[in-house]
């Protein structure tokens, strides 16, 4: 259960890091990587996956 | 490393023709011009007097950098896209190079030490200054700490903005801008795609009603708390060029000091909504008229260049490319004397200017046309025609009358002289800018392009070179009156 980034489409703008309540999003050089034993999918929390929900870019999708 | 300042030889010097008063100096009552900034209380003046943002004067003297430490946004306008960057570009929204707040402290420190007349420091994206605002006020923080007499000013669209007046306050921030595109939902609908707001991603009219709210209540929280708010708004015509009165209105009613229109930027290939879709931006023509109709001078910016997220310098000039993180020295030096030395000399340049300016005005007023003409200048800074044509990257222009000279903007151009040589492709598309100028005032200018501006009925006018604009206008207008007599008599 987690999400993943699409590198090709981040720009590295790190709304999905501020975004996540987990701390489960992290810098990897220029963009960002969900690390899949922390991302939740905002389950019990939000109504939609934060992370998704806040990227200008479509870079996050399902893992 | 090209001059980095205005220089002080430029800032000295006048037109080799001087002699005496450009004319005889008749019926000036002293009276401050409307909407000069004589009509500011003092505490606002003092805090405004070296931000070239706020100051159309201080602008001639005092450069801005920006640090681009805010890639974050919580909303998606229809003229952004932040994927594409463009080092060619210059745009708000666009960086080359994203900063920590450590590195943003360190390219500061820098600039600073290169160029004794930096006095604001900005945060302004390439995303917004409030969406991860941890970045925002750590940078902030750090440069209180090193650079204690630099002024902070950020830029946010407002979404979060009702959220962070303390921190805003506790920064030592006291210049916001906050973009505010429409104040009716329905015409905000057609700006923003979206805003990420409490934890959900909204659309439509939904998005426009918080956005709008927001924004009206951060401007109001701000000016409450004696912060000084300049609102931006971004002319699109046919969406809100017939709105933004009143967006002139409700921000007026909320305290804002200054509001800034400035033209849609869009083009196919920057890849924004608008960009791809065929929206286009006003004409200089249609911007001006916009602004014409809001008129009051206090409360209308014209003298923004819409800077790019990590521009360097004085407005209008962009040394960004040369403070690249690589090129940063290991320990930069600051020259506190040097810092007091130049402003030691732009307070006497603004008394001179001062004193010559009464003259200059009512020369204007006597020698001006009854219909109102458009006077192109070419300045590279301390208010005076001090620019070779062929440098000229933008042109400023007054619109000059009986009534007086009253500036009215900028018209950006390419340089024509590149490497010694003029470029005619370049002379056509300084011609099309130069729509509806009836004269340019500069320092140099070569023979070619003299005749070409000549023959487009512009007249050319470069015996006043270093004189302060004003003064440049008011010499050149009594020359003029004095030739028309003397045909007359002949
Ligand atoms: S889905 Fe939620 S928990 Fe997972 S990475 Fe995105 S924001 Fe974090
Ligand atoms: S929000 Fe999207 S574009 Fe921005 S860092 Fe996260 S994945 Fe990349």
């Amino acid at each position: 259960m987690a999400y993943m980034i699409k590198a090709e489409d981040c720009t590295g703008c790190g709304s999905c890091e501020f975004e996540c309540p987990n701390r489960a999003v992290r810098m990897k050089g220029d963009i960002y990587v969900i690390n899949p034993d922390k991302c939740t999918e905002c389950v019990g929390k939000f109504d939609a996956p934060q992370c998704v929900a806040a990227c200008p870019n479509d870079a996050v999708v399902h893992a | 490393m090209e001059q980095k300042v205005v220089s002080l030889e430029s800032l000295g010097r006048t037109s080799a023709a001087r002699s005496g008063p450009p004319a005889c100096a008749i019926g000036d009552c002293g009276t401050p011009r409307k909407g000069g900034s004589a009509e500011l209380p003092e505490h606002v003046r003092e805090k405004i007097k070296e931000h070239p943002c706020y100051s159309e004067d201080a602008h001639h003297f005092f450069a801005r950098i920006h640090v681009a430490v805010a890639p974050a946004c919580n909303i998606q306008c229809n003229y952004c896209n932040r994927k594409y960057d463009c080092s060619n570009e210059s745009r708000p929204g666009v960086v080359s190079e994203r900063l920590s707040p450590e590195q943003a402290v360190r390219k500061v420190k820098a600039v600073a030490a290169a160029m004794p007349n930096l006095s604001v420091v900005g945060i302004a994206g390439p995303g917004d200054a409030l969406a991860d605002h941890r970045r925002t006020f750590e940078t902030f923080r750090l440069l209180r700490e090193t650079l204690p007499d630099l002024t902070l000013c950020l830029s946010t669209n407002g979404l979060a903005l009702p959220d962070h007046i303390d921190d805003i306050r506790a920064a030592g921030v006291d210049h916001v801008t906050v973009t505010l595109n429409a104040v009716d939902p329905h015409v905000a609908e057609g700006i923003y795609a979206w805003i990420f707001w409490d934890h959900a991603r909204r659309t439509g009219l939904e998005a426009a009603r918080i956005l709008i709210e927001r924004q009206l209540q951060g401007i109001e929280m701000l000016t409450a708390a004696g912060v000084l708010v300049k609102i931006n708004s971004v002319m699109i015509p046919g969406v809100n060029d017939g709105h933004l009165e009143a967006v002139n209105v409700a921000v007026k009613e909320r305290g804002a000091f200054l509001h800034n229109v400035m033209p849609l930027i869009s083009d196919p290939a920057h890849g924004t909504h608008y960009g791809l879709t065929g929206q286009r931006g006003p004409t200089p023509a249609e911007l001006k008229t916009l602004q014409d109709r809001m008129g009051d001078g206090a409360k209308l910016m014209k003298h923004c260049r819409q800077c790019r997220a990590d521009a360097v310098g004085l407005l209008g000039e962009d040394k960004s490319q040369q403070f690249g993180l690589d090129a940063l020295p290991e320990n930069p030096q600051i020259d506190p004397e040097k810092r007091a030395a130049y402003r030691a000399i732009v307070e006497k340049e603004r008394e001179d200017r001062r004193k010559e300016a009464a003259d200059a005005r009512a020369a204007i007023r006597r020698f001006g046309p009854l219909e109102p003409m458009l006077v192109a200048v070419s300045s590279k800074g301390g208010g005076r025609v001090n620019q070779h044509f062929g440098h000229a990257r933008e042109f400023q222009i007054f619109e000059v009358s009986e009534a007086g000279a009253r500036f009215t903007g900028h018209r950006r151009v390419d340089r024509y002289c590149a490497g010694g040589e003029g470029e005619d492709d370049v002379l056509d598309a300084t011609l099309m800018a130069l729509d509806g100028v009836g004269a340019i005032l500069t320092a140099k200018i070569g023979r070619c392009p003299r005749q070409r501006l000549a023959d487009a009925g512009i007249a050319v006018v470069d015996d006043f070179a270093f004189d302060y604009v004003e003064t440049a206008i008011a010499r050149w207008l009594a020359a003029r009156a004095a030739e028309e007599d003397t045909a007359r008599i002949a």
